[in-house]
């Protein structure tokens, strides 16, 4: 932008200089975190801490998996996530694309509850949801995480945009022609238009999960089904926290997302922004 | 769901324009997993939270068991010291890590948009604290905030030994989690570090959005950075600045995974960084009162409610000044 002033020449340098230190200092944490996952026991507790990284990741790996079943809790993330994207990507896209492409009765009403189930602070629901499971017995099942977090409004209304620009309705009319059903319409020809759209929404959706604490935290409660954030949190002692190993494991548990944000990062930041930017 | 539609007999018998005619109760099904879902596990839990929140009830008795006790939990948690201590903390800790997140993220952000080359890595440094898990991270700041053995202290201690600059460095080690005056600012600095990235690219993503020709303009009247930054992106930021600041006030006053994981379950000593949320699952999961915890909820979701919609009229009040 024409914000540049060939003035003052010395105040970019010193920008830069400031973003490059904040830059640094965000990215700090987790470069602390692999040299902390890398060192022994006793080296951690030295003065001063070790700076760089060791050679004692399979160990602390080891005391991990020693300490708690962390296989089953990474395959127990791994699965919740999988499930809430499928689940999600499946209910969110197709209440999109009815909202997106049908005229119908209570249509407005209706769309205005799902906005409005947006606004309602996560944080209400918590014990009452406890309850329920509890009630019916969902207790430590992971479908009482996947099942409440695939009808996401967010989703919906992220859809719904995408299908009204990206699906002409003549599409729907010439399909309809062609004697196709409804549901044939949904799944044969309007899916695979929206392909970048269920790939921003399955991102947000399996990272947003995945990184999920409180919910499971209540509902999870044998050892075996702790997700990883749960499990973690677990091995957190006030006196004698093994840091190393706590730490292999939270190395881990970031390792996929650093991943999935090196390849999708502007897809992600796009459709984070999506509602903002247009709503 | 499709023979409805291709019946074969009788698309000799219908017009034309009734076969390209959408089968009525499609959208409903479409919709329909939703709101199972939604009515299931969103608005039933609602609706027991909020009768809940009148009763006193031992879930493992049974319903039988639920004793209606009117105002009462209500009237608890309004003249309870540790609610209100809770209230006060979670208030302390989202206005010393909202207001600076908001006040770095506009300037950063309207630097970045001057940046062509290398902007998406800066960028991607500051967002990726909000997407990785705060558990993780959490215990992260935990071990490098620890007094003896932490980093951070290490890294003080450092650039106190210094020549010349050194001085403006502590000379001793700072107990960051257990000093009770240092705990809030603690904990707010990382919910600080967690979030400033997002509100940069909320930010960023409105400042795009401004018309080119309006620096353009200015710049021939001769305006500099600074005026520019005043008088035209600060104007035309404004709905996106009330977005984002709703959504920090909405999220912070929720705040609990950061201080659960930092200061322990009880919020640290003396409760100094217990914040609502967790005085919330520690009503309801360690002293088993679901009715009061219920009832903290509630009196939650109305001071959210009520701050979101005073920061909704701040909002049009500037704005109304400024036209």
């Amino acid at each position: 932008m024409a914000m540049v002033n060939t003035r003052k020449t010395y105040a970019r340098p010193i920008a830069w200089g400031i973003v490059l230190v904040g830059a640094v200092l965000m990215l700090a944490p987790f470069f602390f975190t692999f040299v902390l996952a890398t060192q022994p026991r006793d080296r951690i507790y030295q003065i001063p801490p070790p700076m760089w990284f060791g050679s004692n990741l399979l160990k602390n790996i080891h005391t991990l998996t020693d300490m708690i079943p962390y296989w089953h809790n990474l395959g127990m993330s791994f699965y919740v996530a999988v499930m809430t994207t499928v689940l999600a990507l499946f209910f969110c896209s197709m209440a999109g694309y009815a909202f997106a492409m049908y005229e119908f009765r209570f249509k407005k009403a209706l769309f205005t509850v799902v906005l409005g189930s947006m606004l309602l602070p996560p944080f209400l629901g918590l014990i009452p949801t406890f309850m329920l499971m509890n009630f019916i017995g969902w207790l430590d099942q992971p479908r009482a995480l996947y099942l409440p977090a695939a009808a996401a409004a967010f989703g919906i209304f992220l859809m719904r945009q995408y299908i009204s620009s990206a699906v002409p309705k003549e599409l729907m009319e010439a399909a309809r022609i062609d004697g196709c059903g409804e549901f044939r319409i949904y799944w044969s020809v309007v899916l695979p238009l929206i392909g970048p759209a269920l790939g921003t929404l399955g991102l947000i959706t399996f990272i947003s999960s995945w990184n999920s604490f409180l919910q499971p935290l209540v509902i999870m409660h044998s050892p075996e089904s702790f997700t990883v954030p749960v499990a973690l949190r677990s091995m957190q002692s006030p006196t004698n926290t093994d840091w190393g190993a706590v730490m292999a494991g939270s190395a881990i548990a970031v390792l996929p997302l650093l991943i999935l944000f090196a390849l999708f990062s502007r897809r992600l930041i796009a459709g984070l922004t999506a509602g903002a930017v247009k709503g | 769901m499709e023979s409805v539609l291709s019946p074969a007999a009788s698309v000799q018998t219908r017009p034309r324009k009734k076969r390209i005619q959408a089968w009525k109760w499609a959208p409903y099904l479409f919709i329909s997993p939703f709101l199972i879902i939604f009515c299931v596990f969103g608005i039933f839990p609602l609706l027991f939270s909020a009768t809940l929140s009148f009763a006193q009830w031992d879930p493992a008795a049974g319903f039988g068991a639920i004793k209606w006790i009117h105002f009462d939990n209500y009237k608890f948690v309004l003249t309870d010291s540790w609610f209100w201590k809770s209230l006060g903390n979670t208030v302390y800790i989202a206005i010393a890590s909202g207001l600076p997140q908001h006040l770095v993220a506009i300037p950063f952000a309207a630097f970045l948009s001057t940046v062509i080359r290398g902007r998406n890595a800066v960028l991607g440094a500051y967002f990726v604290p909000f997407i990785t898990s705060s558990v993780a991270i959490a215990l992260i700041f935990s071990s490098l905030f620890s007094k003896d053995f932490g980093a951070i202290n290490a890294i003080l201690m450092s650039l106190h030994n210094l020549p010349g600059i050194g001085i403006i460095f502590p000379d001793h080690k700072i107990d960051w989690l257990l000093d009770t005056s240092l705990v809030k600012p603690t904990v707010s600095f990382v919910v600080f570090w967690r979030y400033v990235g997002w509100n940069t690219v909320l930010y960023l993503a409105a400042m795009q959005t401004i018309p080119e020709d309006l620096y353009e303009a200015a710049t021939l009247d001769g305006a500099g950075t600074f005026r520019k930054f005043w008088h035209i992106t600060l104007p035309m930021i404004r709905p996106m600045m009330f977005f984002a600041v709703s959504l920090t006030l909405i999220n912070n006053l929720q705040l609990f995974e950061e201080p659960f994981i930092l200061l322990g379950d009880n919020g640290g000593i003396g409760q100094a960084g217990m914040t609502t949320a967790m005085y919330m699952y520690r009503t309801a999961f360690y002293f088993s009162d679901f009715g009061t915890a219920c009832a903290i909820s509630w009196v939650m979701f109305i001071v959210i409610a009520v701050l979101s919609y005073g920061n909704h009229k701040l909002f049009a009040l500037a704005g109304g000044k400024e036209e």
